[in-house]
């Protein structure tokens, strides 16, 4: 069968990206080594995605991340200057978590004037400064001057919030995401702010499950059952191709054709989806976005259904035709575990049936990241066996080589590096 | 509960009408597929008139009786993957992964 979507001038998107052909491993995946090498050589290197600022709507705004793969917890606070800051989670007086409430290891987030530490009351202000020593006078020549918060690199693009652990960063945020990305400065985020979030451990690597979102060709076998019979059947004989694929310096990006799903037979569709005019593609009435900025659905494809971009290293910003999107976040915990979160973005309902609609695309996604999620810890606990070490990849899956190559790069060039 | 014209569906609401999802979703792990499909035959022949009533109202502006009838909506749509797909409450071979919702629009 030839392909449905015409394929780049070197046969394949995978030769087209100057990709091997060739079988790969992923030995990457099952190392606690490596894992120890990803962290230095990455995670403390890249601008990492750590939240939006709809999270800080004020002055005085703060939430804490736990940041295990880089062995930290942050809190990131909106100052009364405006500006969003970033630090490490630590009381510079005796080390204490200076920002958590009941249980020390669990994230939380309001609002406050100043920081206070709940074991000497060591104060710091919205910036960082420390402005009150229990007792100062007992000390030894302390100025706290030299005891403010310590900082975290932390920059804002189209709302999202990022911060770099690198004493000094290798690239301006700007220059990290790079053309293809910032080309979607415009998309209206701001107004996408209706958020349904959730949030799973996943006992399996974080490429492993970003590879499992970086394709569809698993779509018409592992998701068949959530479709009615004559869809699958349609989908199974057809399998799936995506028309058009990019890769810009570390970062990725699959766009698919679009599905008008409400109007197809009947028969192809759920009750409930007819019930609520929501389902996997989103809300069927479309919100009114306006002109798109150029960088999405930069291959031209129509119709269109929806751009996956993978932000280097464990970040995904999907933006549906529907006029909604999806994010997707993945941060490690260990060389085989990591805790996923998705996030799932509208345009605030301005009536009753917007939001039903929006809550069955909701429940949708979950469903379907609940088959996905599962069939990855059943893929890392026999990829770790080790009795198979090679495995094919077909040109429908070039984007899992390019995030494993990269990887392997980005590991390999760092100073330090074993050679 | 529940608005008076909604009387019919009063017997579900106590189960069903829950502020969150992650209530929502662990009822549906509680109760039996049996249980979920009855919800289901009584709610969803209800829902076109239940958003006809509740779009008389600004979403921000619900009563709460409405608000209670507005959590059934969303629990006939957690129930509707169970009954309308799989057959079983939990979604097949997903062992013991869950998703937790850690934020949602309110209402």
């Amino acid at each position: 069968m030839s392909p449905r979507y015409p394929k780049p001038p070197e046969g394949s998107w995978t030769e087209h990206f100057g990709l091997d052909t060739g079988p790969v491993s992923y030995a990457d995946s099952v190392s606690p080594s490596f894992y120890e090498r990803e962290r230095d050589a990455i995670f403390k290197r890249a601008w990492l995605n750590v939240g939006r600022v709809e999270q800080l709507p004020r002055g005085g705004s703060y939430f804490t991340r736990e940041l295990a793969v880089l062995n930290t917890s942050i809190v990131v606070v909106r100052g009364m200057d405006d500006e969003v800051r970033a630090f490490h989670n630590v009381c510079r007086h005796r080390g204490n978590k200076l920002v958590w409430n009941e249980s020390p290891e669990e994230e939380t987030q309001g609002f406050c004037r100043q920081f206070t530490c709940k074991y000497h009351a060591w104060r710091y202000d919205l910036e960082g400064n420390c402005t009150f020593v229990q007792q100062e006078d007992e000390f030894f020549d302390l100025d706290k001057a030299d005891y403010g918060l310590t900082r975290l690199h932390c920059e804002v693009w189209e709302g999202f919030v990022f911060v770099c652990a690198a004493p000094e960063p290798e690239w301006s945020l700007r220059e990290f995401l790079g053309p293809m990305i910032t080309a979607l400065e415009g998309y209206p985020f701001d107004r996408l702010t209706s958020r349904f979030g959730y949030r799973t451990e996943v006992r399996a690597n974080w490429k492993l499950f970003m590879d499992a979102f970086a394709e569809f060709y698993h779509a018409p076998v592992l998701h068949s059952k959530q479709s009615p019979d004559k869809y699958a059947a349609a989908a199974r004989e057809a399998g799936y191709e995506a028309p058009y694929y990019a890769v810009e310096g570390p970062h990725r990006l699959v766009s698919t054709s679009g599905v008008r799903f409400w109007e197809m037979d009947p028969s192809s569709l759920k009750p409930m989806e007819v019930l609520t005019r929501g389902g996997l593609f989103g809300p069927w009435d479309k919100p009114d976005l306006g002109e798109l900025p150029a960088g999405v659905n930069p291959g031209e494809c129509k119709p269109w259904g929806l751009d996956s971009f993978q932000l280097f290293p464990n970040f995904v910003i999907l933006i549906w035709g529907q006029g909604w999107y999806l994010t997707y976040h993945y941060w490690p915990t260990s060389y085989n575990t990591h805790i996923f979160e998705g996030s799932v973005y509208f345009s605030p309902a301005t009536n009753v049936r917007e939001r039903i609609a929006q809550e069955m695309s909701a429940v949708t996604f979950k469903e379907f990241a609940l088959q996905d999620a599962n069939t990855l810890e059943a893929t890392q606990l026999m990829v770790e066996s080790g009795y198979v070490e090679r495995f094919p990849l077909n040109d429908q899956e070039v984007l899992l080589r390019h995030l494993h190559k990269v990887v392997g790069d980005w590991v390999d060039q760092h100073a330090g590096a074993p050679a | 509960m529940l608005p008076a014209q909604f009387a019919d569906l009063e017997p579900f609401a106590a189960t069903w009408s829950l502020r969150t999802e992650r209530e929502r979703y662990a009822t549906r792990l509680n109760v039996g597929i049996q249980e979920m499909r009855a919800f289901y035959d009584a709610v969803t022949p209800r829902a076109e008139e239940a958003m006809t009533y509740l779009e008389q109202f600004p979403l921000d502006e619900l009563p709460e009786d409405a608000v209670n009838l507005l959590h059934l909506l969303y629990s006939m749509i957690e129930v509707s993957f169970p009954v309308e797909v799989w057959h079983q409450p939990r979604v097949p071979d997903s062992g013991s992964a869950a998703f937790d919702s850690f934020t949602e629009p309110r209402p």
